[in-house]
């Protein structure tokens, strides 16, 4: 028993050291809450399914040091957003903004939803419309 | 028949939709900076650091701008056809030698020769950001009005040299005329 737990415990240890961004923190409490907002939303453009709070790569670290520095700055949010927008594309942002080039992505999910729903109904109602006994034909035996 | 109508042609119209998709380099990123100025940018020299390199440099022609690194495999691998494109005098190429070590940067020209006019250094990633690289090699054209007109993203070839940037070079040439 103990052992197993020994097993456990020692196997949770890596999870310790998960810290990847690893620069000090802001001295204003709500500018770093601002800053691990903001690195939550950027997408690492080198290692795409991570953003650059999760990525160890060092393009994700210098865009962490950019906007690190454009918060000392006291640049807005948006004005971030923008700089990496310019820079890379609304790719950079994991909720790209809505603008003519992403209404599809936005606009999407609704669209197919709506499809869905319409076929549902639509399947449903010829379904409505059968007789409820199946065993219309006498049984042949 | 006719309810399979719906199904098969939403298909028709998906599959090739996939087929163009998935044909893709998900990585391969559009640069938001075509048919744009190229930004401005003034770096020390890498051989020379008290020499500076910047969009002046260009002179008004129509170049390319390298993004490169000895840690690079790509570089490494595309690095015979720019010395190619050198000699020929095909075409001025401006290096950018991004993240990488002054001195190891230096022995990799040293040993492999040199393609570029000259090369900036930005070890700070300052330059790169601002040109939105995230990857090399990265391949700017630049044109003599200093708009970059086209990126390519991975090692140049004699093929993809002449699918993508002779008729884009020959077209910029042309329209400065």
């Amino acid at each position: 028993m103990k052992k197993i737990f020994v097993l456990f415990a020692s196997l949770m240890i890596p999870m310790l050291g998960s810290a990847i961004d690893t620069g000090q923190a802001f001295d204003d409490p709500a500018l770093q809450a601002r800053y691990e907002k903001i690195i939550e939303e950027v997408r690492c453009l080198k290692c795409q399914n991570q953003t650059i709070k999760d990525s160890n790569a060092f393009l994700a670290g210098d865009l962490r040091r950019e906007i690190r520095r454009m918060l000392t700055e006291g640049k807005t949010d948006a004005e971030i957003f923008d700089f990496l927008v310019v820079r890379y594309g609304e790719f950079a942002l994991y909720r790209p903004r809505m603008s003519g080039k992403t209404l599809v992505l936005w606009l999407a999910p609704v669209f197919l939803l709506l499809i869905g729903g319409i076929v549902i109904v639509r399947i449903l109602r010829e379904r409505m419309s059968l007789p409820l006994d199946d065993q219309q034909e006498p049984e042949q035996s | 028949m006719k309810r399979f109508l719906l199904p098969i042609g939403f298909f028709a119209v998906l599959i090739p939709l996939f087929v163009v998709g998935l044909g893709k380099d998900p990585r391969a990123l559009p640069s938001t900076y075509i048919d744009k100025p190229a930004p401005q940018f003034d770096l020390p020299q890498l051989r020379d650091p008290s020499q500076r390199v910047s969009n002046q440099s260009f002179g008004g022609q129509t170049v390319l701008v390298n993004f490169w690194a000895t840690w690079c495999g790509g570089c490494r691998q595309e690095h015979g056809f720019l010395l190619q494109l050198r000699k020929n005098n095909v075409i001025p190429i401006y290096g950018i030698n991004w993240r990488d070590d002054r001195t190891k940067a230096i022995a990799w020209l040293e040993q492999l020769e040199d393609p570029y006019v000259v090369s900036g250094f930005d070890g700070g990633n300052h330059t790169g950001i601002d040109w939105g690289v995230y990857a090399a090699p990265e391949t700017f054209l630049v044109d003599g009005s200093g708009t970059i007109i086209y990126k390519f993203l991975g090692p140049i070839n004699a093929h993809i040299w002449q699918q993508e940037f002779e008729p884009r070079i020959a077209a910029a040439n042309e329209a400065a005329l």
